[in-house]
């Protein structure tokens, strides 16, 4: 906070009272009412509810539909994390090293960021289509016979690989300016010290990097878990059936679909707990970088 | 030294390869006809239909009533960008003006309550909120549409962060000749916050453009969908039918994508600091 501050007695409400106002209204409410209706079964057609304590939680957990939907993000999270981390750290470590037509490559990197999950997702469809699509003709050439929403592992690749061609632009962006930060004369001892390149990277660039890189870990587990329903829900063309879904996915599906509110509600408190967890972490990590720089 | 170079090169231009195609070759096959497609596949080339399928997009109505066509979901699309951009800013600029420059009892439980909101997202709590705005009688208006995604407080918690850096001296030189909190916000900390604006802005305008579940459930009136909510449709009508016509799906693709990207690319030094500035 300021040293020097303004005295109002009715001023500083006012100004904080739109945000207050939608706040309240449009999150610690919603907030609140899936926390309550967590602990209730309610019926479908709105005629009151009863309160079963922790049963929706324990129905959740212990369901074999949950396990599968549980790994399967549990995986899915992990491959969109990493891949889309390691290409996007691989370009900007060579897009800060050329000389000719860095900005160029900046810019076409980068671009993509602007294009919606389900959009994405819908240039996942064309691509990916078992009559026109290049890519299933390409793998067809290795006797890969893809089929995207009937195969299950088949779906989950286009799916990831769809997730990470989304997700790269913002990565490059934050390592291509975590290098940019760091000092040219640290890279210059560095190079005297040390002739092999490689090494170099993993010994001075990378240390000075992995506050970024921690950052931007949780930003991608984020992504992973929440950003990619648009991606999800176009790739399996409405029609869950058999195919590979998120966490979120589900949520949306047991509380809009299938009316079934309590499991729902029990699903999207677990996932806040999640949520809540990877803030904390990244609120931890912010104010170590903030020490760092 | 110079071989090296070439690698990098080689590196870059495939990483440049597998963003731009998939775009690319979404523009070329919606510039053919359905039966060319169908037959051949995507297409790698640009074909003869450029303006009659773009035509058919935007000024034919589809969907299942017949309601909609590419023309209004681009300007609902415009609603919903600058909406929540404009909205965002005001309102997360007054708040964090009073944070950080005023001094009043429970300052730091509104500090609390609002910055809760950075710890769920919509996605978490997708349902209540629905039942919410629904009880209100939002469904199917475009404050229904655009108030509930404003509620979390990125934008309060960017131009916090700005506020906090701007020099102390500068409020007590304008106390000295006399200004009051609104001629000090209006005068000084507004035309100070331009760029900080402008990268939140695109930013923000990208975000709201590219919602789509929040969308999905609160239009089912056609005359309101968006062209991201749109996809929805696209995929059922248009994609489902017995000869998919990916050229119209595709055309309608290249709309949604076209203004946030020009948006990005344009003013992409403001974005590209907005956006790793702010999330410090």
């Amino acid at each position: 906070m300021k040293k020097v501050q303004f005295q109002s007695r009715w001023l500083p409400y006012l100004l904080l009272l739109p945000q207050l106002a939608i706040v309240t209204i449009f999150f610690l409410w919603p907030a609140a009412e899936a926390v309550r209706s967590s602990f209730y079964l309610e019926d479908p057609f709105g005629f009151g509810s009863t309160f079963v304590g922790l049963d929706n939680f324990t129905d959740t957990v212990t369901s074999t539909d949950y396990g599968r939907v549980a790994r399967f993000t549990a995986v899915f999270t992990f491959f969109v994390t990493f891949l889309s981390l390691g290409i996007a750290l691989l370009l900007a470590v060579k897009a800060d090293k050329v000389l000719r037509g860095a900005s160029s490559y900046k810019t076409l990197l980068m671009w993509v960021y602007a294009v919606a999950p389900p959009v994405a997702g819908l240039i996942g469809v064309l691509l990916f289509d078992q009559h026109v699509g290049p890519i299933v003709d390409f793998f067809a050439m290795f006797g890969w016979k893809m089929q995207i929403g009937v195969d299950y592992f088949d779906t989950s690749f286009a799916m990831i690989v769809t997730s990470v061609w989304k997700q790269i632009p913002v990565n490059f962006i934050f390592f291509l300016s975590g290098l940019q930060g760091i000092s040219k004369s640290v890279q210059e001892a560095a190079s005297i010290d040390c002739r092999s390149g490689l090494r170099r990277f993993w010994t001075v660039t990378f240390p000075l990097l992995a506050p970024t890189g921690f950052f931007l870990l949780i930003i991608n587990i984020t992504y992973a878990f929440f950003d990619t329903f648009g991606i999800v829900d176009v790739i399996v063309k409405n029609e869950p059936g058999n195919n590979p879904v998120t966490l979120v996915y589900k949520v949306y599906l047991d509380g809009f679909r299938g009316n079934d509110l309590g499991g729902s509600s029990a699903q999207s408190v677990i996932l806040m707990a999640m949520v809540f967890i990877l803030t904390i972490i990244q609120f931890r990590l912010i104010e170590r970088r903030v020490h760092y720089t | 030294m110079k071989k090296i170079q070439i690698w990098d090169h080689v590196i870059l231009l495939a990483g440049v390869f597998f963003m731009v195609t998939p775009v690319v070759l979404t523009l070329m096959t919606s510039t053919h006809d359905a039966i060319t497609v169908y037959k051949e596949g995507v297409q790698f080339l640009p074909g003869g239909k450029f303006l009659e399928n773009y035509e058919t997009v935007l000024f034919q109505a589809g969907g299942f009533t017949k309601e909609v066509d590419g023309f209004v979901m681009l300007k609902n699309s415009m609603i919903l960008g600058f909406g929540f951009a404009i909205g965002k800013i005001i309102i997360s600029m007054l708040a964090a003006y009073a944070i950080v420059y005023f001094r009043f009892p429970m300052a730091s439980l509104c500090f609390w309550v609002i910055f809760a909101t950075l710890l769920l997202p919509l996605e978490v709590r997708i349902l209540p909120s629905y039942e919410i705005v629904q009880s209100l009688g939002m469904v199917n208006t475009y404050s229904g549409l655009i108030v509930p995604l404003i509620a979390s407080a990125t934008g309060t918690f960017f131009f916090r962060q700005f506020f906090m850096s701007v020099p102390e001296e500068l409020l007590e030189a304008a106390r000295i000749d006399g200004a009051g909190p609104w001629k000090f916000f209006k005068d000084i900390l507004v035309p100070l916050s331009q760029t900080m604006i402008a990268a939140i802005f695109i930013i923000m305008f990208v975000y709201g453009w590219n919602q789509y579940l929040w969308p999905t459930l609160i239009t089912t009136d056609e005359s309101l969908f968006t062209l991201v909510r749109g996809i929805k449709q696209i995929l059922q009508v248009w994609v489902g039918a017995q000869i998919p016509a990916f050229n119209e799906a595709m055309a309608l693709a290249i709309l949604a994508i076209v203004p946030p990207v020009l948006i990005v690319v344009v003013f992409q030094s403001w974005f590209v600091k907005g956006l790793v500035e702010s999330d410090k």
